[in-house]
């Protein structure tokens, strides 16, 4: 899984460089979140712009860092979701589980 | 069933680094299809979707030979596309398999709901030498 981690405003913000998220590299992207946690960074956004393909595995590893987050109080958002992959989330109704931004100014702006 | 306007035929180890291949001759069928009236960027999704999701599932059940494999078979028929995908493992029980909780979301479990939601028709059916499951979209 090619990704690169930014911390910005206090935020851990996990780039994602694949353009598919599936059941090859969702397991390194899940250990890799769950790491992050914890080691304590509880403020995580992933950032999904060049990401044109999620299944259900790649929907499995985002909620499982959510949970695991919220579990110690923390939070993991998304931002810059392609409408294709966004449509994931509504059928699965994740979309009522992930905070999803526009944009990373968006999600800084409406973090609390 | 008249014949076939276009037949594909691969096979995979069982191996999740070919699912990107599998995934991308669904998406590149969308967008070839006669006679599809609907929008082709989203068919090319969902077939994607639906081969991946498929795919992985006869991968996670194959039984644990290096040797084994996967076939997958897409068929265009005049109004049906038809995806047979083959694995030699144990099988599992398609009607036994409980419809996911959306309002307690977990993170496994969401293949096989995909495949239902997208497609028209899904089969699961154990034979002696293979397990075969179907999925048909109408076109």
């Amino acid at each position: 899984m090619n990704l690169n981690l930014e911390k910005i405003n206090g935020y851990s913000v996990i780039n994602i460089q694949e353009e598919r998220i599936d059941a090859h590299n969702s397991g390194e992207l899940k250990a890799y979140i769950l790491k992050l946690i914890e080691q304590n960074e509880l403020n995580i956004i992933v950032q999904l712009e060049n990401v044109r393909f999620i299944d259900s595995s790649g929907l499995g590893a985002l909620l499982s860092g959510y949970k695991h987050a919220a579990a110690k109080s923390g939070k993991l958002s998304l931002v810059s979701c392609k409408p294709q992959v966004l449509s994931m989330f509504e059928l699965t109704r994740l979309n009522r589980v992930f905070e999803i931004y526009t944009d990373l100014p968006e999600a800084f702006e409406n973090q609390t | 069933m008249c014949n076939s306007a276009l037949q594909v035929e691969v096979i995979i180890p069982t191996q999740t680094k070919y699912l990107e291949l599998i995934g991308s001759i669904g998406e590149h069928i969308a967008k070839d299809i006669e006679n599809f009236s609907g929008d082709r960027e989203i068919l090319a999704y969902h077939l994607n979707l639906v081969l991946t999701e498929a795919t992985t599932n006869a991968i996670k059940h194959a039984n644990h030979n290096p040797k084994d494999t996967v076939k997958i078979s897409i068929h265009i028929y005049d109004k049906e596309l038809n995806i047979k995908v083959y694995d030699h493992g144990q099988g599992f029980d398609l009607d036994a398999l409980p419809l996911p909780n959306l309002d307690q979301p977990k993170e496994n479990g969401m293949g096989i709901f995909f495949i239902r939601e997208l497609m028209d028709s899904v089969t699961y059916t154990k034979k002696t030498d293979c397990n075969i499951l179907e999925i048909k979209k109408y076109l």
